[in-house]
């Protein structure tokens, strides 16, 4: 009772949307699994992304209730870390490497070809929803570059052509 | 009769085609009635060959590579499963004169084992040096790790007995080990390939340090952008549990150790020690003020070891063989050895072990070959993103902290990204400053604003607007970063930013001039 109360007192802000009943099952599942952990907020922020493929407004107030912090503190961390997404991404995640070492072997002219390629910007998700194009600050694949990461796969000495094979195999 | 075959698992010869070329080899072996025994070993590290198959011959391990899917029928009609001449043959790996010559000893393992097997772990010496650990006093521990003149190989270098002794010193009741293994700078890639090629190593490394400073808790902080080394860590973990070298009773010594990893999530600035343990205690990674040191004051405010990857995983050794030998190779104050990293535009890419005194210019030419397009080396920054471009009259410096520190360069973890020239260093500054923009943790006004501030007057500089007053202004901002930042993100962004504009001034005019 006194749980449902402190949720109610810090409900969404209206853009965040409650979670569906689905999602808030999921979400509760990773909390318990994970809150015993000192410093369990991250490990349960990457398992609610695990499970869901992102953090979704709605489980902030949930997992700020959980664990008794305030709203703008679960909030804050998962805005500070890049890797934690607040929208659905598209069917798989493209990382590509910006950094210094890819960037001495064409990275840049990579950037360019797979925006291009794939109709987005760095964050946004490509019109049939396959791929959702991210930068990443090194893969260390640092001798092989220019690299990429399509969901938990790495490929190096990525050109252009490697990309549009990558790119139309992968569903 | 079957034959054992090595082919890596490591990240870096997987995105070269690693498990195709694995997955092809057992299918043709198995289409022809060959028994293969295939290990999936760590990567040798000189990745312009991968995927490099190796097959155990009656005379030794003889490498193949890079082996791609197309000629894995070939290499079989050849004979290479008896070792057998092919063009991809490269003769007895250990013979390669890029290996050959290279001082490995933290990564004496490392693409030579299975990093899954305990067995062959302990069969390669492994384990030696906890054992002698645990017949120590926790001060000699310390002593033999201050003797060996190991210091930190994330790159600050600072002595790695002394931050033990002062975490044993520091009465606790519970005191912590936590491994920074957020190898976040761009040209680095040897932590990984420990974590994934010789996690044995950094797990009896961390256990020692455990034993020295009496902690019985630690945690690998693993940026996320490494599921391989994830992976590994955890099966080793698993395998290290299972066979008593962690928990509750490590090899039967009744003394207590246990070990998980905990995920990063993209932050670059959680490679800086205290922002790392603000992350691990669950908040933003913001740094945190020093004094007091983690040391005295480090995870959930106790007493707390923070190392490297390659400091520990270096310890094993400095235990087994004891600090003199150790302490032999190297230079100056700068003892032992550094993995060196040779990475992007480079013909010959990969991890060098050498002892402190290798010149950069051996590096990259005697070992690395020149550059990937074959164009003249213009700069090499080194160090990772917070290290000065080095122009090539100063290639002849040897890799000493403190030498190099004297031609304005910093050591850092040992990683070389190569340019050509191609490269417009203007852009390398702008990124530097833009970099910095994107990874500030906000907690300072110099690197939260000043960053955002770089980019605008390098943009202005380029286009030639007042350009000798952007270079004033640009100069005293970098000023300002240097001096009123608290750590090395907002203190050392105008390392490169100032290099390449000391050594490269040309290219920030080049456009203005254009247009003119």
């Amino acid at each position: 009772m006194k749980r449902q109360l402190q949720e109610q007192a810090i409900r969404p802000m209206p853009a965040a949307r409650p979670l569906a009943e689905g999602q808030r099952a999921e979400v509760m599942e990773v909390i318990d699994r994970l809150r015993a952990l000192p410093g369990a907020l991250l490990p349960i922020l990457h398992g609610v992304q695990d499970a869901l493929g992102y953090v979704p407004p709605g489980a902030v107030a949930l997992i700020a209730a959980e664990l008794n912090l305030t709203r703008a503190e679960v909030h804050g961390v998962v805005t500070f870390y890049h890797y934690f997404r607040t929208t659905r991404p598209g069917r798989q995640v493209l990382q590509l490497c910006r950094a210094e070492a890819c960037q001495a072997l064409g990275a840049a002219a990579l950037e360019r070809h797979a925006k291009q390629r794939l109709g987005v910007d760095f964050h946004g998700t490509t019109a049939d929803g396959r791929y959702t194009l991210e930068p990443v600050y090194c893969l260390g694949n640092c001798a092989c570059g220019p690299s990429l990461m399509l969901g938990q796969e790495l490929h190096g000495r990525v050109s252009a052509e490697r990309f549009d094979a990558l790119v139309g195999a992968a569903s | 009769m079957s034959v054992r075959i090595y082919i890596p698992r490591d990240a870096s010869a997987l995105s070269l085609g690693a498990e195709a070329v694995a997955a092809a080899i057992a299918a043709e072996a198995q289409r022809r009635g060959i028994e293969l025994r295939v290990t999936r070993n760590g990567s040798r590290g000189l990745f312009w060959l991968e995927p490099l198959v190796e097959v155990e011959a009656a005379t030794g391990r003889v490498a193949y590579g890079p082996v791609h899917l197309e000629d894995v029928p070939g290499l079989f009609d050849a004979g290479f499963v008896e070792g057998a001449r092919h063009p991809l043959r490269l003769g007895p790996t250990e013979g390669i004169p890029y290996l050959k010559r290279q001082e490995r000893l933290t990564f004496a393992r490392v693409g030579v084992t299975d990093p899954l097997s305990l067995d062959d772990y302990l069969a390669h010496d492994g384990c030696r040096g906890l054992r002698n650990a645990l017949a120590m006093a926790p001060a000699d521990i310390v002593k033999a790790v201050t003797d060996s003149g190991l210091r930190g190989r994330g790159g600050a270098a600072f002595p790695t007995g002394i931050k033990w002794k002062t975490v044993l010193g520091t009465e606790s009741a519970q005191k912590y080990i936590v491994c920074n293994a957020d190898e976040g700078d761009s040209g680095t890639f040897s932590d990984r390939m420990i974590m994934e090629g010789d996690p044995f190593v950094l797990i009896e490394g961390m256990t020692i340090a455990g034993l020295a400073v009496g902690a019985t808790r630690g945690y690998i902080y693993l940026r996320c952008e490494y599921p391989h080394a994830h992976r590994a860590l955890n099966a080793a973990i698993a395998t290290a549990y299972a066979r008593r070298c962690l928990g509750a009773d490590v090899l039967g010594s009744g003394r207590r150790f246990d070990l998980e990893v905990r995920l990063g999530a993209g932050a670059y600035i959680c490679g800086e020690e205290t922002s790392l343990l603000e992350s691990l205690e669950g908040k933003r990674g913001q740094i945190r003020f020093k004094p007091p040191l983690p040391a005295i004051k480090g995870l959930f405010g106790q007493p707390t070891v923070i190392n490297n990857v390659i400091s520990y995983a270096t310890v094993p050794l400095i235990l087994d063989r004891g600090a003199e030998f150790y302490k032999e190779y190297g230079m100056g104050r700068s003892r032992g050895t550094l993995p060196f990293q040779l990475a992007g535009n480079i013909k010959y890419g990969g991890l060098v072990e050498k002892a402190f005194g290798v010149t950069l210019r051996e590096l990259l030419y005697d070992y690395g070959g020149g550059s990937y397009s074959g164009r003249p080396i213009r700069a090499v920054q080194v160090g990772g993103p917070l290290g000065a471009y080095i122009p090539a009259a100063q290639f002849d410096a040897p890799m000493d902290y403190e030498e190099f520190a004297r031609i304005g360069g910093m050591v850092g973890h040992g990683g070389l990204v190569v340019f050509d020239d191609t490269v417009d260093m203007a852009a390398q500054a702008r990124f530097a400053m833009e970099f910095c923009a994107a990874e500030s943790c906000g907690k300072c006004t110099p690197c939260r604003i000043g960053s955002t501030r770089g980019v605008e007057v390098i943009d202005r500089l380029v286009a030639g607007q007042q350009p000798d007053k952007q270079e004033a202004l640009l100069r005293d901002l970098c000023e300002t970063l240097t001096h009123g930042s608290l750590c090395a993100l907002g203190g050392l962004t105008p390392a490169p930013v100032l290099s390449a504009l000391n050594h490269f001034h040309e290219d920030f005019s080049r456009r203005a001039k254009v247009a003119a």
